[in-house]
């Protein structure tokens, strides 16, 4: 792959004695695009703001493309900040706005004009050139603050929140025109979302965080089908998250049943979280299933039913295409290659330090 | 029914409008456009280009314009300052800010008196200390300092507020795209003040030009202003149709200058109260 062109190594930030950055650790790769997901709160903008300049983290460094950055003012990055409330400059028109950068650095009239028109045209608002912010909806006002960024040529996109304030259907029209802004203009994207359906769908990798630590970094497949702990497993759509016992070696006791699984060197009789996706419970007739129950709630969503099973005292989360009407009593079965098994935090504070490492 | 009941709310202030600013506007215009028979005339209004009355009128221009500016120059940093501050602490830098407002403006003004006096205080303590006296009573230097100590809170309140309310993420948008401090400053701060600072304008502007109790106490008798000339026509004159009739003339620049500062402060973004 490619090199690593941000390094944060150790970045700590409080604020009047309260941990809101422990100790982070994280690479960006040239031409990536990065989300940190996570829930309100918990540090993705303060990150967003330290590699940006315009936050000094307590301790530690962001080191850009080999260079220690850490002290360098905002303006002297070579990032551009698309910011969650757009801040477009309410008394110059869209086409100032877009070229505030531009004049800044001195670029001549007829090559600000091209950037202008360029920018429009990339972001489906071309004509808007004489309006003023005020006039424009949110998801307009939205893709101008991003045209106004990318003018500049950043080799790296910082997007907090872009598309919190727009609705549904925009936003996730503006999904395929981040992707394909990505992809044309080839920039790294670090991108701050706590949805994490956008993040599935948008991200080359995710860095979930929570509480000021990073929980887990990886692939969208990796961090939904492979969660490291439970919080991840929470936070990354709906999950049945148990308390079980690692038994064996590719054999895990939930709710007293032992069922088959993939998972190896967990110890023996061990304590561990089993996470099990909702559309990987699969109800059977009861004599079919490891487990037995009764269905005692039904949602249609849809695409699928959304049931809950009381089984074994474990009120289970399923997903199903099949109807099964309230009351009805049905068999649970996993395969054994959709049963996560995670280790057990041994505390709170330990969570987070052991996913770190 | 709910519109009929805030009819009904309004009416003493409908009331006090009528009695405290309609009526006695209207008498403005009547004596002003008449003469001791009751004839029409517009001879009071002309008689601003008598001599002593256009002095006094473009003295009182002059000043007030200058202690205007100098209000303006001490105020915007002032309120830089003071909207940097923490919430919670700004709230008691402005309180000790506005302080000196709660006494009396006649008083303030009169403190001044003594402190400037030849034998006043300041120059008692500069001559214990062997340093030369100065003598700025009864010159413009003494109206100027009194209308800026005077109206000094009218110019930083409005600016300070709207310095608050422009957004920190506009002035970082500025630094992202690589505006440094005085740029951003330059481009995104000062034109986003400026109804404040039109607003502080016209709230310096208009009592420093119409006042006469601050040139009476710290110039003297020697230097008049136009306020000074039209209160000497109402009280020892007694010529209340030449007064009224410079009154008017005076309405016109206070006219002027608000209409100014409306066209610039179109969302009220600058008010203070
Ligand atoms: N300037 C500040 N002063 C004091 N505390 C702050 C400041 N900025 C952020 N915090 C605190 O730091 C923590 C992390 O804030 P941050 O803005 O990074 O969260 P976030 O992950 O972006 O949340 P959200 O999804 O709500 O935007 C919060 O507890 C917040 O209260
Ligand atoms: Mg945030």
């Amino acid at each position: 792959m490619s090199n690593k062109l941000i390094n944060l190594e150790n970045i700590s930030k409080s604020y009047d004695n309260h941990l809101v950055l422990d100790e982070m650790n994280l690479y960006i790769r040239e031409n990536e695009f990065v989300t940190l997901l996570g829930p309100s709160g918990c540090g993705k903008t303060t990150t967003l703001r330290i590699i940006g300049g315009f936050e000094t983290p307590d301790t530690g460094r962001v080191v850009f493309d080999g260079q220690d950055i850490t002290r360098l003012p905002a303006y002297k990055r070579p990032l551009n900040t698309v910011f969650q409330k757009y801040a477009l400059f309410s008394h110059m028109s869209i086409a100032e706005n877009i070229a505030f950068g531009l004049k800044i650095k001195n670029k001549s009239k007829s090559y600000i004009d091209d950037k202008i028109k360029y920018a429009l045209k990339l972001v489906n608002l071309e004509g808007y050139e004489h309006r003023m912010p005020d006039s424009l909806s949110g998801g307009q006002q939205q893709r101008i603050a991003i045209a106004r960024a990318i003018v500049n040529e950043p080799k790296v996109l910082l997007l907090d929140e872009p598309l919190g304030a727009l609705d549904l259907k925009l936003r996730q029209d503006m999904q395929y025109e981040l992707i394909r802004l990505k992809n044309e203009l080839g920039i790294t994207f670090i991108y701050v979302t706590h949805d994490q359906e956008e993040a599935l769908t948008m991200s080359d990798t995710i860095v979930v965080m929570n509480q000021g630590y990073i929980q887990q970094i990886g692939t969208p497949e990796m961090i939904y089908n492979e969660p490291e702990n439970a919080f991840v497993a929470d936070f990354i759509g709906d999950s049945n998250i148990i308390d079980s016992v690692f038994i064996q070696d590719e054999l895990v006791q939930i709710l007293g049943v032992k069922f088959p699984c993939v998972d190896k060197g967990f110890g023996n009789n061990k304590p561990v979280d089993v996470v099990i996706r909702p559309e990987d419970v699969e109800l059977v007739a009861p004599e079919e299933g490891l487990l037995q129950g009764e269905v005692s709630h039904i949602i249609f969503k849809g695409v699928h039913y959304e049931m809950e099973v009381m089984a074994n005292g474990f009120e289970w989360l399923v997903h199903s295409t099949r109807m099964f009407p309230v009351g009805t009593k049905v068999g649970i079965k996993v395969d054994p290659f959709n049963i996560q098994i995670m280790n057990k935090p041994a505390s709170e504070d330990e969570e987070a330090v052991a996913v770190e490492e | 029914m709910k519109s009929k009941f805030i009819k009904w709310l309004s009416l003493p202030y409908i009331i006090w409008a009528i009695g405290f600013i309609i009526i006695p506007l209207l008498m403005v215009f009547y004596f002003g456009l008449t003469d001791k028979n009751s004839h029409f005339t517009i001879s009071n209004v002309l008689a601003i280009f008598q001599p002593i009355h256009i002095k006094s009128l473009l003295i009182a221009l002059l000043l007030s314009l200058i202690s205007t500016i100098i209000c303006l120059l001490i105020s915007y940093p002032l309120a830089m300052i003071l909207s940097s501050f923490k919430k919670g602490n700004d709230k008691m830098m402005i309180l000790i800010f506005i302080l000196p407002m709660w006494m009396n403006f006649l008083l303030r003004t009169l403190a001044w008196q003594t402190l400037l006096e030849n034998e006043g205080i300041i120059n008692t303590v500069l001559s214990l200390v062997k340093l030369p006296s100065i003598n700025i009573i009864n010159t413009p230097y003494a109206i100027i300092l009194g209308m800026i100590y005077n109206f000094l809170p009218f110019m930083v309140l409005p600016i300070y507020n709207v310095l608050c309310k422009i957004d920190g993420n506009l002035l970082n948008a500025s630094r992202d795209l690589g505006a440094n401090e005085i740029q951003t400053f330059c481009k995104i701060t000062l034109p986003l003040s400026v109804p404040g600072i039109i607003s502080g304008i016209t709230m310096v502007f208009v009592p420093a030009l119409t006042t006469f109790v601050i040139s009476d106490l710290l110039g003297g008798s020697k230097i008049l202003l136009i306020g000074n000339v039209i209160e000497q026509e109402f009280t020892l004159n007694s010529n209340w149709h030449l007064g009224s009739g410079l009154s008017i003339v005076l309405m016109i620049f206070i006219v002027i200058s608000m209409l100014i500062s409306a066209i610039f402060d179109k969302d009220g973004e600058g008010n203070t109260f």
